[in-house]
């Protein structure tokens, strides 16, 4: 029966190899790339490893490619929303699902909608209330929308483990005479902290790499993030200047490969419940 | 204890600043963005009252229709491609992977994390033909097949298939573990008994672990398709749409009518158009998985 197997898991694991290898090369060759002088791009051809290590695009990209601008404005609008989008989520959360009121699967229906609708559908209504009140080229009207992209989600899952949390324990320490408040902060959030901290890795990921939000609302030069910086960039340098193209590239990924470099399980696991969930 | 749970001001502390801001930032939007389609014009220009006349022109919008078409057919294909390499992925890792491998999973999952636009540019490089030969045009011309180089993204068709490949290399392993995790929930046992019964690979794969696996594949397809569906970034990143508007789907349009030509009730209209065709599409495919359950 053995010998019967044999070839078909050495087939399957060569399947696997070839995948691993498509999945995984083009970022080596991204990282490599961006180390080649320009020489080698015209000279030689683009599969060969780099000869020097001409750390000189990154400067390029990061002074004259303005990358340190868009770094800078990644981070301004990333860490608010992200602090934001877990305080008020899982204030929402806690309110729906601890909290005993009348119309609370109505409200949470309400957020899940959310997770549905293209955000295309809000973009004119919301750029027309956001030109009156001056919140166009605006990190903080930046902030805002992230913020309430993020809830649905947010509100989902938070529910969703506050759920499966025994409702004793939050009736044990209000008998015992803690009040609402502290029933949320000494208990709710230390319970949820993991889920916090995985949630908000979830919305790193997708404020750190959101296009069409940042590209709608931020049309200064000196406000766009890392994703919005990068398409000008390279509509910029792209055709004639491979190296810091190159380099620019790797400097959006790079934050995203440490981040994920690190903390790789609880990434997995955060991205992939929502859709379980849903 | 009610007294406690209860409480007016806790619950308008703990939900008032976050259902605010949904209301104010997404909710009311909503709405407007459908009064919108009952108008023409611009903030800018001012508004003039249109009745249909911009769903008639929606109807009659050859634009539209190929985009439509367009982002149908993209949304097939890609997630039909992400699904199934994700299923045929999780497939190897349960049969073929030992165990202390979860390096090769988290390897293969981590184009997912990576932002959409540096993605595309570096698809953009893999396919280049100009100013010198990208990856792909550059192994072509060395392996002797210079007949096949060619300008990838100047082509209606072929730009077409370098979005699905990139769309789907950026996916399959999300839903490679996506699915795996749904593998590893169904009993061992029942995959033992089925190898004591002399079942093969491929029949415990076909007979025991796809039925088993259904639910999680139909949360995966309709997952897949949420995404693919409303597919913005990688496209405008890597062809703006182009050639021409041969890589458009009505997210693109709809950019290109809401902000270049500033028509904010028919851009709204489009937008709707959009929200209801994901909304069809995910309720057939949840309404067609339940009905074949009986």
């Amino acid at each position: 029966m053995k010998k019967k197997v044999a070839p078909r898991r050495i087939f399957f694991l060569l399947t696997l190899g070839v995948l691993l290898l498509i999945e995984i090369y083009p970022i080596f060759w991204l990282l490599m790339s961006s180390i080649k002088g320009p020489d080698e791009f015209s000279l030689r051809p683009m599969y060969a490893l780099p000869e020097t290590f001409h750390w000189q695009n990154y400067v390029q990209a990061w002074t004259a490619g303005k990358m340190s601008i868009y770094f800078r404005n990644s981070v301004l609008a990333t860490l608010p929303a992200i602090i934001l989008t877990m305080l008020l989520g899982v204030m929402a959360a806690f309110a729906i699902e601890i909290l005993t009121w009348r119309f609370k699967s109505g409200v949470l229906f309400l957020f899940l909608a959310g997770i549905m609708v293209p955000a295309q559908i809000v973009l004119l209504p919301l750029f027309t209330i956001y030109y009156k009140l001056h919140l166009t080229n605006n990190l903080i009207g930046l902030i805002l929308v992230y913020t309430v992209f993020g809830m649905p989600l947010t509100v989902f899952l938070m529910t969703s483990y506050l759920k499966a949390i025994p409702r004793e324990i939050f009736e044990a320490a209000i008998m015992d005479g803690a009040s609402i408040f502290q029933v949320f902060y000494l208990i709710t959030v230390p319970m949820l902290a993991n889920a916090i901290v995985t949630l908000a890795l979830v919305q790193f990921f997708f404020v750190w790499n959101d296009l069409l939000l940042s590209l709608t609302f931020i049309s200064d030069t000196n406000l766009r993030t890392v994703q919005t910086g990068l398409l000008s960039f390279v509509g910029q340098f792209g055709q004639r200047e491979w190296g810091p193209t190159f380099a620019s590239i790797s400097l959006t990924v790079i934050p995203t490969l440490l981040i994920y470099l690190f903390l790789n399980n609880k990434v997995i696991k955060g991205l992939t419940a929502g859709a379980v969930k849903g | 204890m009610n007294k406690v749970l209860s409480n007016r001001f806790a619950i308008f502390v703990f939900l008032g600043p976050a259902l605010l801001l949904y209301t104010v930032i997404l909710l009311i939007p909503i709405g407007w963005a459908l009064g919108f389609t009952a108008f023409k014009g611009s903030p800018i220009s001012g508004f003039e009252f249109a009745g249909f006349d911009n769903y008639i022109r929606l109807i009659g919008d050859k634009a539209v229709r190929d985009a439509f078409w367009f982002g149908l057919k993209y949304a097939a294909v890609v997630s039909g491609g992400q699904v199934l390499l994700g299923l045929i992925l999780s497939l190897i890792y349960v049969f073929y992977l030992k165990s202390g491998t979860a390096w090769i999973r988290t390897l293969i999952f981590f184009p997912v994390v990576l932002p959409t636009v540096a993605v595309a540019q570096i698809f953009s490089k893999l396919f280049a033909i100009a100013p010198q030969y990208g990856l792909v045009n550059s192994l072509l011309a060395a392996i002797g097949l210079e007949s096949f180089v060619q300008a990838w993204l100047g082509q209606g068709d072929t730009a077409f298939w370098v979005i699905v490949i990139m769309d789907i290399w950026r996916a399959m392993g999300f839903y490679a573990i996506l699915l795996y995790a749904g593998v590893i929930d169904i009993p061992t046992e029942l995959i033992e008994a089925a190898r004591i019964d002399g079942a093969s690979d491929y029949q415990i794969a076909r007979k025991v672990i796809i039925p088993l696996l259904r639910p999680v594949l139909v949360s995966a397809i309709v997952f897949s398709l949420n995404g693919t569906l409303k597919v913005f970034d990688t496209i405008l990143a890597l062809t703006n749409g182009g050639p021409g508007t041969a890589t458009s789907p009505l997210t693109v349009y709809f950019y290109k009518v809401a902000f270049s030509f500033s028509q904010y009730g028919y851009g709204s209209t489009i937008a709707v158009l959009l929200t209801l065709m994901s909304l069809v599409v995910t309720l057939l495919v949840l309404g067609l998985s339940r009905r074949a359950e009986y």
